[in-house]
């Protein structure tokens, strides 16, 4: 059995607490005035000679064509949009909070969602190699329910007035928009806020009910009989039918919860796309912790051949993940029909940096670090390629929801790094409780022996 | 030290049998010129000590040529050569239409690396048309392993060695042309 180390549970309090006072700090400074909004614009514009300026110029010479008042008119024109662009500005600031606390609540969810898909592979493909690590998956899916339910408590709270959130997320959750955009109505029999919690709940529910009975038979097959599987072959059945569950909702649940802030613009691989961020990231946490659990002594059957049969992992859906980025992008790109290329517009103006970093830091770095099978057996190199990996997979949630909500007025500051700090503390925790209430070895899989003795 | 030309085949019948005739003729000592084998027996390279294989790290060197090759192609063909606006697609840099070109890149680099791999192993491994098979007994491609020692002037004792080990029949063979 293993027992949470207090140094660690220490750690992880301290991280939720810090986390909190940087979320509430960020959520303290998000709120503007018109006018604070509007001071900061003139000094920004000042300061670098005026880009906005340039656009109160061009709506001058417009107005100029009415001839009769043109002076006034231009002025008119340009004040009037002064004002809009410092109102939508004020919202983008407001909303940086709210989506900070977002991607990271996501991030951690969609690690714990991926391992449990990995999980469930594992039982319907009967892997041989991966029963001695499934106590470490089971811990770390422990954190999908409250994981989840934190993710859809956010996206409706951003979308609720009288929860706090002045639609800071999804701009169709705010009938004012709505009700003058043509596009979002004819969504709305699926963008609607009751549609969205009921498929939320829908979504949660699957998964975690098969996690709850997934664990249950995996306990069960531990103090079955030596020769009673039924308890296995009950896993192995239920995997079967989650699998098929999982692959529809997540795909939905990623139309839902991230495509829909852009509810413009629409990819028909996205799903896949998210999925193939979700399972690497997940594989990697499975790596990181096993390496944890392992160096503390807790886990004597896992040998370096398990280690390299997760790094393989880890390279391989890289750059799976890779190639669906690339489709996804060079799609777009290549057809350039305006009414979809905008989304890719936006990420290359204004978050060049992160969107190019994570292909960097997703793709070239798994490549060329894990490609050697020596290096997939060492320890340190593959915890360093990990924290590589989902530092990108952040990144890539982060370009997938910020430029929608926050535009350019991004930055990876203190609303960001404590809303990870939060949720990574609480993964911890979560994770960590869980693994204490199980023995890290599955004794009475019928696959275990040969998990031991597994070697490549 | 005079060239040997007599050599000792041992033959087994069984993969388990011959894995551990070869760490037993290891731990002796004596050097296995070759094993003859039907299918790939897991561990043989371990149990008679073959240096691991380097085509990996060729394969990987071929497809860095097979990158630059279609980088450096498609950059002197598409960009320096003849700029032409095809579709609005930009021919101002590579960098600018590279989007475009990774397919190409992409599937180049696996041509060349699969490719020169395979034609690397044909070459290190002696193999092409109308070679002369090098098989010393045909039993050897069907259910039957072969292991060939050299010896010198110690027959006796290398037979009663490979006798212990569970081979099934020996012979000596005077391999002088």
């Amino acid at each position: 059995m293993y027992t949470f180390s207090n140094k660690l549970k220490t750690f992880s309090i301290a991280l939720i607490i810090l986390g909190l006072i940087g979320v509430g700090y960020g959520f303290m400074t998000s709120h503007k005035s018109l006018d604070d909004v509007k001071t900061m614009l003139a000094e920004e514009s000042s300061a670098h000679g005026g880009g906005h300026g340039e656009v109160t110029a061009h709506e001058v010479v417009a107005g100029h064509d009415n001839d009769t008042h043109s002076e006034n008119k231009g002025a008119e024109v340009s004040e009037h949009h002064g004002d809009e662009h410092a109102k939508h500005v004020q919202h983008q600031i407001a909303n940086r909070p709210w989506s900070a606390l977002y991607v990271a609540a996501f991030f951690f969810m969609m690690i714990a969602l991926g391992v449990l898909a990995f999980y469930a592979i594992q039982f319907a493909a009967q892997a041989g190699w991966s029963p001695v690590l499934f106590r470490v998956m089971e811990g770390i899916t422990a954190y999908l329910l409250p994981g989840a339910l934190i993710v859809l408590g956010i996206a409706v709270a951003s979308g609720t007035s009288w929860l706090g959130g002045h639609y800071n997320l999804f701009v169709w959750m705010d009938p004012e928009v709505v009700a003058h955009d043509k596009l979002i109505q004819g969504k709305s029999g699926f963008l609607n806020m009751t549609g969205f919690i009921i498929r939320g709940l829908i979504f949660i529910a699957g998964w975690c009910t098969y996690r709850y009975f997934a664990r249950k038979f995996s306990i069960a097959q531990d103090n079955a009989d030596v020769n009673d599987n039924r308890n296995f072959k009950k896993l192995f059945r239920i995997s079967a039918a989650f699998l098929v569950f999982y692959i529809y909702t997540e795909s939905m649940m990623s139309w839902d919860w991230i495509m829909s802030v852009d509810p413009h613009w629409f990819s028909t691989l996205f799903g896949w796309y998210v999925f193939a961020s979700m399972f690497v990231s997940g594989i990697t946490v499975i790596a990181l912790v096993t390496i944890y659990l392992k160096s503390k002594g807790l886990l004597p059957h896992v040998n370096d051949s398990h280690l390299h049969d997760l790094a393989k992992f880890m390279f391989g859906i890289s750059i799976f993940w890779t190639y669906l980025w690339f489709s996804q992008f060079m799609l777009i790109w290549y057809s350039n029909i305006p009414e979809e290329v905008t989304y890719f517009v936006t990420r290359f103006q204004d978050y060049q940096l992160p969107f190019l970093g994570m292909v960097v830091m997703n793709f070239v770095f798994p490549l060329l670090l894990l490609m050697n099978s020596d290096y997939k057996r060492i320890p340190w190199f593959v915890i360093m390629a990990g924290i590589v990996i989902l530092c990108g997979h952040y990144i890539d949630i982060f370009n997938m929801i910020m430029p929608a909500t926050v535009g350019d007025r991004w930055f990876i500051g203190i609303p960001e790094i404590s809303s990870i700090m939060l949720f990574a503390g609480l993964f911890i925790l979560v994770v960590f409780t869980a693994l204490t209430k199980a023995p890290l070895l599955p004794k009475g899989n019928p696959f275990i022996k040969e998990s031991e003795h597994f070697h490549y | 030290m005079e060239e040997s030309s007599k050599v000792i085949h041992a033959i087994y019948t069984d993969d388990d049998v011959l894995m551990s005739a070869v760490k037993k003729v290891k731990a002796e000592k004596h050097h296995i010129e070759e094993i003859y084998t039907p299918f790939p027996v897991h561990g043989l390279d371990k149990a008679m000590g073959l240096a691991p294989t380097r085509i990996a790290i060729a394969a990987f060197m071929y497809g860095c040529v097979g990158l630059t090759v279609a980088i450096v192609m498609m950059n002197f063909i598409m960009i320096e050569d003849w700029p032409q606006n095809i579709g609005g697609k930009p021919s101002f840099s590579y960098i600018e239409n590279m989007p475009a070109f990774v397919p190409i890149m992409f599937e180049l680099t696996v041509f060349f690396a699969a490719h020169l791999m395979v034609i690397t192993f044909y070459l290190r491994s002696r193999m092409w048309p109308f070679k002369e098979a090098e098989n010393p007994d045909t039993r050897t491609t069907d259910d039957h392993f072969l292991m060939e020692i050299a010896i010198h002037n110690n027959e006796k004792e290398l037979a009663d060695l490979l006798k212990e080990t569970g081979a099934v029949e020996i012979n000596i063979i005077d391999k002088a042309h």
